[in-house]
Formats: C-alpha cells, sequence, structure tokens
C-alpha cells in the first residue's frame, strides 16, 4: 500500500510542480529581465482559467477554448504591459509592488463583476475524461496525466527556446546585464514585451489547463503567486532551468510531505501527538525547504551570473 | 459598494434633518453580509432573499416602510465592527440582519447588541452566541453552527458505518464542524485530516482516502473548496463507492459549479427547496425569476428574517420604542416560516427540524438538495442549556 500510495502522491507533486513551473517561468523571465515584480501575474492565471471558462461556454468544446484563450491571454497580458507596466519599469519595486497589487484588486473585482462571485465549472474535456486504476480502486484521472503531458512539453519548448534561438539568446543576456544588451542595439522595449506577453500567455495557459479540475473564482491566482515566488526565490531568478527545478521540488515536497510527514512522525511519537505535529509542520514544508536551500545557495539553486 | 451606501446614508441623513415632523419614520434595516470575495455569492443569496420578501411583503414590514441598507463586511471582523457602527450611529438602524460568517458575528455582537439594536443572524450560529454569552437581542433564523454536522453524525451512527474518514479545513470551523459530527457519531475515526484553508487540489487526499478504505467520508468544505472535492472525487471513481457525507460543501451555492459530480452527495440542512409546501414552492420560483439560480438555505434564512421582522412589528402595532414588547413579539415568531416547524428557544436559536437531503438533478436541469428523511425533530442545539436568560 505504502509503495502505491507513494508513487500516486509523488504522480501528484509532479503535476502540482509543473502547474507552478508554467507559472513561475514568466514570473521569473519578467523578474529577473526586466527586474520588474509583477504581483499581478497571478491574476493572468486567473484570467486564463475565465478565459476558457468562458469560450467553452461559448464554443462548447475544450480544445477551441484552449485555442482562443492562449493568443486572448497574450493579447490581455500585453495590453496590461501598454497599459500599466510599461511606466513603471524605471520606477523602484516598491511602486511596482503597489502598482501591480492595485491591478490585482482591480482585475479580481472585474471578474466577478463580468461573471458573478459563483465559482465557474469547466468541463473536462470528453478525450480525456476516462481514468486509469492505478492503485488499489484508485482511480487516476487521464486529465491530469495530459497536465503533466502538456507541462513537460511546455519545458522542453522553452527549454529549445531559451538555449538554442536569438530571442532566446537576447532574452539571457538581457537577464544578465540589460543595459549592455540595449547599447549593443537591440530594441530592449521590445524585447521587454515579448518576454512580458509570453509570461502572461504561460500564466493563462496553467489557468486554463487546471481549470476543468479546479474551480474557476475570482481571487484564485493569488494563493498561487505566493508559491510561485518561493519557485523562483529557491531556482536562481532568471533562470528557467531553476524554475523548473524548484517547482517539481515544490511539488513533490508540499504533496508527499503533507501525506507522509505523519507517518513519518509516528516512528518517534506516538500517533495521537504524530498527526497534530503533522498536521501542523505539513503546510511549513515548502517553507523550511525555501530556508535550508537559500542557508547553503543564497541566490538560489541556478543564480544567473552578473 | 461603499460609495453608494455612504451616499445613501448621506442623503437619509439629510432627508431625516429636513423632514423632523414626519408622522411615522422610516424601519431601518441594515443588512450586513459578505458580498466581496471568493465567498461573496453566500451573502448575495441571503441580500437576495431579503430584498425578495421585501417584494412580497410590498415594502412594508409590520406597516412601516422600510429603508434597507446594505453593507460588505468583507469577511473581515474589523471592516464589519466599523461598518456596524456606521450602521449603529450614524444611520440609526432598528435591526441589524446578518452575517454569513461566524467569527464576524462574533466580532459585531457586542457593539450591536450594547446599542440595544436587534440583531438577527441569517446563518452564523456560533457555539458561544448560542450558550454563555447569550443575549436577548441576539437572534437567528438559521441554526447553531454544529446542527447540520450532527445531522450527518447521526445518520452515520444509524446507517452502522464502522470507520469514518474526516476531512475539513485546518480553522476554527472546520474543527468545530468535525466536533459535531463526533456527538453523534460513535464509530471509529480512521483519519482526521485538516488541508489548509483554500486548498484547491485535494488529490493526496483522495489518494489516502483509496488506500484507507473508510465506511464512509464526512467533510466541510464551504465556497470553492467544496467545488473542487466533489468534481476531484467523482472523478477518482471514489463517489460511487464511499458515500460522501457533507455539510455546506453540496448546497445551490456551490451545485452550479459541481453540477453532475454532485448529484447524490448526502447533506445536512433545515430546509430544502423541494419542500412541499405553498410557501415554499412560491418562494423558490419567485427566486429562480429574479435571480436566475436556485435559492440556498442563506436565502430562505434570510426570507424568513424579514416574515419575523414583519411578524414582530404587526404585533407591536409597528413601534419600536419598547423593546421589550419587540422582544417578546420576536420571540413568539408568529410567521409562517418556509421550512414548516419552527420556534425560538430561551437562547434566542431555532428549534427546527433537521434533514438528510440529497443533490438532485430537476427535470429542467437544474441541480438542487431534495429530503432524503428527517433525522431530528424539534431538535434544540447542545449549548442553549448553557443560556441563563438573566444576562
Amino acid at each position: 500500500m505504502t509503495a502505491t500510495l507513494f508513487f500516486v502522491q509523488a504522480l501528484n507533486g509532479l503535476q502540482f510542480g509543473l502547474i507552478l513551473f508554467l507559472i513561475a517561468a514568466g514570473l521569473t523571465l519578467v523578474f529577473g529581465v526586466m527586474d520588474f515584480i509583477n504581483l499581478a501575474h497571478g491574476v493572468q492565471y486567473m484570467v486564463g482559467a475565465y478565459l476558457v471558462a468562458a469560450f467553452s461556454a461559448w464554443t462548447g468544446s475544450f480544445g477551441w477554448a484552449l485555442l482562443l484563450a492562449l493568443p486572448t491571454a497574450l493579447a490581455f497580458g500585453l495590453l496590461l504591459e501598454a497599459l500599466v507596466f510599461r511606466h513603471l519599469y524605471d520606477r523602484d519595486h516598491l511602486d511596482q509592488v503597489l502598482a501591480t497589487f492595485g491591478v490585482i484588486l482591480f482585475l479580481n473585482q472585474g471578474v466577478k463583476f463580468v461573471w458573478g462571485a459563483a465559482p465557474l465549472s469547466v468541463p473536462v474535456p470528453e478525450l480525456l475524461s476516462g481514468s486509469v486504476e492505478i492503485a488499489n480502486g484508485l482511480l487516476y484521472p487521464v486529465y491530469r496525466l495530459a497536465i503533466i503531458a502538456a507541462g513537460l512539453v511546455i519545458a522542453a519548448l522553452l527549454y529549445v527556446l531559451v538555449n538554442h534561438t536569438r530571442v532566446g539568446m537576447l532574452v539571457r543576456a538581457g537577464a544578465s546585464n540589460a543595459s549592455m544588451v540595449s547599447a549593443l542595439g537591440v530594441n530592449i522595449q521590445r524585447l521587454f514585451m515579448v518576454v512580458f506577453g509570453f509570461g502572461a500567455m504561460l500564466a493563462g495557459f496553467a489557468g486554463a489547463m487546471v481549470a476543468p479540475i479546479l474551480s474557476v473564482e475570482p481571487g484564485m491566482g493569488d494563493n498561487i503567486l505566493i508559491l510561485a515566488f518561493v519557485v523562483i526565490v529557491i531556482g536562481g531568478i532568471g533562470s528557467i532551468r531553476g524554475a523548473f527545478l524548484a517547482a517539481l521540488l515544490i511539488g513533490l515536497v508540499d504533496t508527499v510531505g503533507r501525506s507522509f510527514a505523519p507517518n513519518l512522525l509516528r516512528l518517534v511519537l506516538d500517533p495521537a501527538a504524530a498527526s497534530q505535529t503533522g498536521r501542523a509542520i505539513a503546510p511549513m514544508l515548502i517553507y523550511i525547504f525555501m530556508a535550508a536551500v537559500l542557508f547553503f545557495r543564497p541566490s538560489g539553486l541556478f543564480p544567473v551570473k552578473r | 459598494m461603499n460609495v453608494k451606501i455612504k451616499t445613501l446614508g448621506l442623503a437619509a441623513a439629510v432627508t431625516l434633518a429636513a423632514a423632523p415632523a414626519m408622522a411615522q419614520e422610516k424601519l431601518k434595516v441594515g443588512l450586513l453580509l459578505t458580498l466581496s470575495g471568493p465567498s461573496a455569492v453566500l451573502g448575495q443569496h441571503a441580500r437576495d432573499g431579503f430584498q425578495l420578501a421585501m417584494k412580497d411583503l410590498g415594502g412594508k414590514l409590520g406597516g412601516r416602510d422600510v429603508e434597507v441598507i446594505v453593507v460588505d463586511d468583507e469577511l473581515k471582523p474589523d471592516v464589519a465592527v466599523t461598518k456596524v457602527k456606521g450602521l449603529i450611529e450614524r444611520d440609526k438602524v432598528d435591526f441589524v440582519v446578518g452575517p454569513i460568517f461566524s467569527n464576524v458575528a462574533v466580532a459585531t455582537h457586542k457593539p450591536i447588541v450594547d446599542s440595544k439594536t436587534f440583531y438577527i443572524s441569517v446563518n452564523a450560529g456560533p457555539s458561544n452566541l448560542a450558550g454563555k454569552s447569550c443575549n436577548p437581542y441576539f437572534f437567528a433564523t438559521s441554526y447553531q453552527n454544529d446542527q447540520n454536522h450532527e445531522v450527518l453524525g447521526k445518520v452515520a451512527q444509524d446507517r452502522g458505518y464502522k470507520k469514518v474518514y474526516l476531512l475539513a479545513p485546518n480553522y476554527q470551523a472546520g474543527k468545530d464542524a468535525l466536533a459535531g459530527f463526533k456527538r453523534h457519531y460513535k464509530g471509529e475515526i480512521i483519519e482526521e485530516s485538516y488541508t489548509p484553508l483554500n486548498t484547491l487540489d485535494f488529490q493526496s487526499e483522495l489518494a489516502k482516502i483509496a488506500s484507507m478504505q473508510p465506511d464512509a467520508i464526512f467533510t466541510f468544505m464551504p465556497g470553492g473548496m467544496g467545488v473542487n472535492l466533489v468534481k476531484q472525487y467523482r472523478a477518482a471513481g471514489l463517489a460511487d463507492r464511499i458515500p460522501f457525507l457533507s455539510a455546506f460543501t453540496v448546497d445551490e451555492t456551490n451545485l452550479p459549479a459541481q453540477q453532475d459530480a454532485a448529484i447524490g452527495m448526502l447533506s445536512g440542512s433545515n430546509w430544502a427547496p423541494n419542500m412541499n409546501t405553498p410557501e415554499n414552492k412560491k418562494f423558490v420560483a419567485a427566486f429562480e425569476a429574479a435571480y436566475n439560480t436556485v435559492p440556498a438555505s442563506y436565502a430562505m434564512h434570510s426570507y424568513d428574517a424579514a416574515l419575523l421582522i414583519d411578524a414582530a412589528l404587526k404585533a407591536t402595532g409597528g413601534k419600536t420604542d419598547n423593546k421589550d414588547a419587540v422582544r417578546a413579539a420576536i420571540q413568539k415568531a408568529e410567521f409562517k416560516s418556509l421550512r414548516g416547524d419552527f420556534k425560538f428557544g430561551a437562547n434566542g436559536f431555532p428549534i427546527q427540524d433537521f434533514y438528510l437531503v440529497k443533490a438532485a438533478k430537476r427535470p429542467d436541469g437544474k441541480l438542487q438538495t431534495e429530503v432524503v428523511e428527517k433525522v431530528f425533530d424539534d431538535y434544540t442545539d447542545a449549548y442553549a442549556k448553557e443560556c441563563t436568560p438573566t444576562n
């Protein structure tokens, strides 16, 4: 039982980690390349989920909804960039935090205004609605396996894009020294815009992918944003590779720790105390983990060289 | 919202100042509800229920014209206290109706009852307000918080479930819910699992449940948490094998999002939209026509609150200056509750029936909860005996 349970929990951790990665990837680029703290990144995740909910109600198909939601999320990200964020690049971090926090409040109210406060549901696409039995009597939804697959594909694409294309090279160069890149004749403004729109689209994609399994509701991006920040800090700000590894670690530590911390503690404590302490420790695990990583590697696992 | 309320309040103050010699002033009722944030839908049901009652009563309570002032407590006790002070000191309301959440109720209780304003809860029923801190100015048209959970504990006990898995968010109401369940359930509890508040992915809990094979699970997951848990529970194939007992999880605020995944899941309640009385049928039909959604119990409680105030003021001839007379009239509760049997206990909480309800799909495709069986008859809450009527 324990081995299969562990396997299932590892799978859950992997899936959670990949969703985190999709969000953190955009965040780490924006933060690393543009030195811009975007608290509104979680809101873009929420917007992605709402877009897919709206489009799937309209078209009746998740596939079409996803196809429509992605460019819309991209356009929305670019619109935000042009309207708000562009004017903040030269301001200090406090201004950015305040302004992007304002965007969070505005958009959380905005989606409530448009779609109402009640959670929305998105049906799981017919093709992926089945499940496979992986443990004794436990069905694992195919859709979650699809999320894992999609996350891995995006990670691979990002790897190629960042490490083996000209745009990726500019992005990496921008992360190391933005003013030098600008001095070499690259239109840094446009590079920022591309990075920003792309990050927004990735977050929107994450939101769209989880819409069928989570409820779509105002404020759904706020909690996950904190975890995304934990991920980019552990991974090293500006590093896609670091974000990938850190996201998977956080996913695993959180999921597996939550379910096995009480069991482990049972070895040294009596069962009642173990489940009590386990319950208290489990939510802290990722932060303990972050503190430990930062103690040994203060600038994260894969710091960008400056 | 805020601005509107302030303007309303200001307008009210101006009109009052301009016309001090009005024969009978408007009755003022403050609705204190959570209308923003992820739980706003609960407050919306309560607000809409009250407004619908006002419409059905021709805009009058006890023969007096009424001004309803709606304020949003934002689910923040400190914000709620500030707004309550505004209602009492600036607007001089005669009744405060609300709130949804117990932490708001506890924080606002003292300022309201100290000012000798009647406080009528349409959902929150924390144990201390039903017991030791009961107050002659506080009434609830809902229930004491534990009671819906007790229904499921009793059902689990009666159906002979030997081992049950408990799951709740890690905060006060979650712990109270599990305590309420355990009041009547005497079997083995194989796990008491607490997830962080606002957890949305329950896959790892589901894996644990599948491996432990309990006879049933009991959970309390209000709002978006409940939507996710139910959908994921169904997708994991557990819904057909392990009975899903819950309270405040599968209800009309969540069913529109849970859809078919919730069908057949059991819950505890003091009312269901399909209850077969002419008043209730009319209420449900009118609510759906006006707000395009099946009403939840929050709407029913606040509809009843309006009927209650109406009946009490009819008994006093519309007067509110003699507080004892108003209280005696409220206590008698001479109105026809949508839920059927209803009377107040000495602590201001209802003595009423509780039912096991089940989520079902109506012929028109909308989902609602429907009564399966009556579990408690004329049931008094467990804290009523701690309430001494003298304080």
